[in-house]
């Protein structure tokens, strides 16, 4: 246990600054539309490759696009896409925890080879993969990367539920009469929840991290949908005339992923003492 | 120890089985059949047919997985589509540049951060320490691709330092290899650091609060061999497999990285050959990494217990 107030604060601190800039990253998603003073898609062809000057805040592409507006409704896309990506990885990765974890056995031991196997990938590899099978699109980003991260998913699920599933607690709802079903989500999920959310929060700045990495080999979002991968994709031949291209949607993408380990990191604190660094 | 060791080798076995099956599942499930894409579109069924039966593709499925592993086995990857060229020597050529980029960041990065990372554990809470840790949490968020792509427009562009173009070029050994990595290299070895660093810290601060620790320092030892003789041997396992999965991890997204400087190695390689639906390049490069990516994990496994010997026992 940690004493004293100096060292509580310092994690404070550290998780207030990551929630604050994760919480900022949503609202400009959310608010998108109403922020924006362009469209994203909209072309100003007398200002292509512009620096920043009042008509454009932030400057222009090579298409003479506004690229405050572009990072606005990217971050909409990159969120999206990251948000739907946690949350394909814990349904897959929870139900199929919860069913090895608790049924053991043969299905346990089927399970755990097959994640094993996926394990076997690193997470970026294995969405390369399943993204070579299924074509660039948002959607099929969303599959891959969502099936990338459900094998560590799964993995904590199992692992929290077998230590639990011989509890005294669990033990009093199956002899209540209560089903395996019944008791598995009312008793044995919540409190494997908190490693869960420490997981989700991390799991948040991989998929956002991840997103933009495929979207800038081509393999993400495609144009003219703007994602902060794609721009960054976009901008690498325009590098010495228009620098901004490049700083701008690395900025957003650093400081989305800042937050996310932040917070990360001081959820890991409160919630999880076993995992205190 | 010996034990150990011959367990995890036999544990290895159907793990290496599974990324083949897998493999061989996903290609199959994006080619239908190899045989029709292979000839094209301007092929007839007749042409189609006699490719399918002399590729074996009229078989049942398990009897081709195995026909197919049996050709991996002596080195048969097929042959490419867009050039007809066998995979292995082209993938392992690739493989070359790749995995010297990731060792030699790695390698560097942990000679670095681990020193770093016993030292900030010591001086917990100081300016040092919260400072260093600040830092290595703020390079953990910057994406590869996009320190890369800075990089490349202080040293490469503005400052002139290493070759921008001069990478494609370059990669014919000697001098010119080390100007032609340098640059992925500081970006992976950036990231990385603060990777290492927060992990040895983190163990290294456990050990220090151990009993054995303060009687060290009671025995009169110095700080210099507390922290070299008493600390960093027990705090290092963690860092270990840490470092392996850094290493897998990094092969894994190196195409990221190679894309930003044009290096021609793996990573670019299969995301050019996804472009071009060129399955058997694709699949010889999975298979390649995801093996290697085994085979780091293993060779950290079988390793483990010379930092920690409690786990061998």
């Amino acid at each position: 246990m940690r004493s004293g107030g100096q060292g509580t604060s310092r994690i404070g601190l550290a998780g207030n600054i990551g929630g604050v800039l994760a919480l900022a990253v949503v609202a400009v998603a959310v608010a998108g539309p109403l922020l924006a003073p362009h469209g994203p898609m909209a072309l100003d062809l007398r200002a292509r490759l512009a620096a920043p000057y009042p008509g454009h805040l932030l400057g222009t592409d090579e298409f003479g696009r506004d690229i405050l507006s572009r990072l606005i409704f990217g971050a909409r896309v990159s969120i999206l896409v990251a948000l739907s990506t946690v949350a394909v990885a814990m349904v897959v990765g929870v139900g199929f925890g919860l069913l090895a974890g608790y049924l053991r056995g043969w299905t346990d031991r089927i399970i755990g080879t097959l994640n094993d196997a996926l394990l076997a990938f690193p997470g970026l590899l294995l969405a390369l993969g399943i993204m070579a099978v299924a074509g660039a699109s948002a959607g099929a980003m969303v599959l891959a990367l969502g099936l990338a991260f459900a094998p560590a998913v799964l993995r904590v699920t199992r692992s929290a539920v077998l230590s639990l599933r011989e509890r005294e607690f669990v033990e009093a709802s199956r002899v209540m009469g209560n089903s395996e079903g019944i008791t598995m989500w009312r008793h044995v999920l919540p409190n494997a929840l908190a490693p869960l959310i420490v997981l989700a929060t991390s799991m948040f700045g991989w998929a956002i991290l991840a997103e933009s990495a495929l979207s800038f080999l081509g393999l993400g979002v495609p144009p003219p949908a703007p994602s902060w991968g794609n721009m960054l994709a976009a901008a690498r031949p325009y590098i010495q005339e228009a620098p901004w291209l490049i700083v701008l949607p690395g900025l957003c993408i650093s400081a989305t992923l800042l937050g996310a380990n932040l917070l990360g990191d001081a959820l890991r604190d409160l919630l999880d003492p076993r995992m205190r660094t | 120890m010996i034990r150990f060791i011959g367990l995890r080798l036999v544990m290895a076995v159907p793990t290496l089985l599974m990324v083949t099956v897998a493999v061989f599942v996903m290609m199959r499930l994006v080619t239908g059949d190899p045989a029709s894409v292979m000839l094209g579109e301007l092929a007839t069924e007749d042409m189609v047919a006699r490719l399918r039966e002399s590729m074996g593709l009229d078989k049942p499925l398990p009897q081709q997985y195995l026909l197919w592993i049996g050709d991996l086995v002596r080195g048969d990857f097929g042959r490419s589509i867009s050039n007809n060229q066998p995979v292995l020597p082209v993938i392992l050529e690739r493989f070359r540049l790749s995995a010297l980029i990731v060792i030699v960041a790695v390698t560097l990065a942990a000679l670095i951060a681990v020193p770093l990372g016993l030292l900030t554990a010591w001086r917990q809470g100081s300016v040092w320490d919260v400072s260093t840790v600040a830092a290595s949490t703020l390079f953990l968020s910057l994406p590869s691709f996009w320190l890369g792509l800075m990089i490349l427009l202080v040293f490469g562009l503005k400052l002139g330092w290493f070759p921008v173009l001069g990478t494609v070029g370059a990669i014919g050994g000697g001098w010119a290899i080390v100007g032609a990595i340098a640059m992925p290299v500081l970006t992976l070895l950036l990231i990385e650091i603060g990777a290492i660093l927060r992990m040895t810290r983190a163990s290294a601060v456990e050990v220090l609060r151990q009993e054995y620790i303060t009687h060290a320092r009671a025995k009169g030892l110095s700080e210099a061999v507390v922290l070299r003789r008493h600390t960093f041997p027990n705090a290092f396992a963690p860092t270990w497999t840490l470092i392996g999965l850094i290493l897998g991890a990094l092969l894994g997204g190196i195409a990221v990285v190679e894309t930003v400087f044009t290096i021609p190695g793996l990573g670019r390689l299969l995301v050019q050959a996804i472009f071009e639906r060129d399955y058997p390049v694709v699949q010889g490069c999975i298979l390649l990494i995801a093996l290697t990516y085994v085979v780091i994990n293993l060779v950290v496994d079988v390793t483990y217990p010379l930092f920690d010997p409690r786990v061998a026992t």
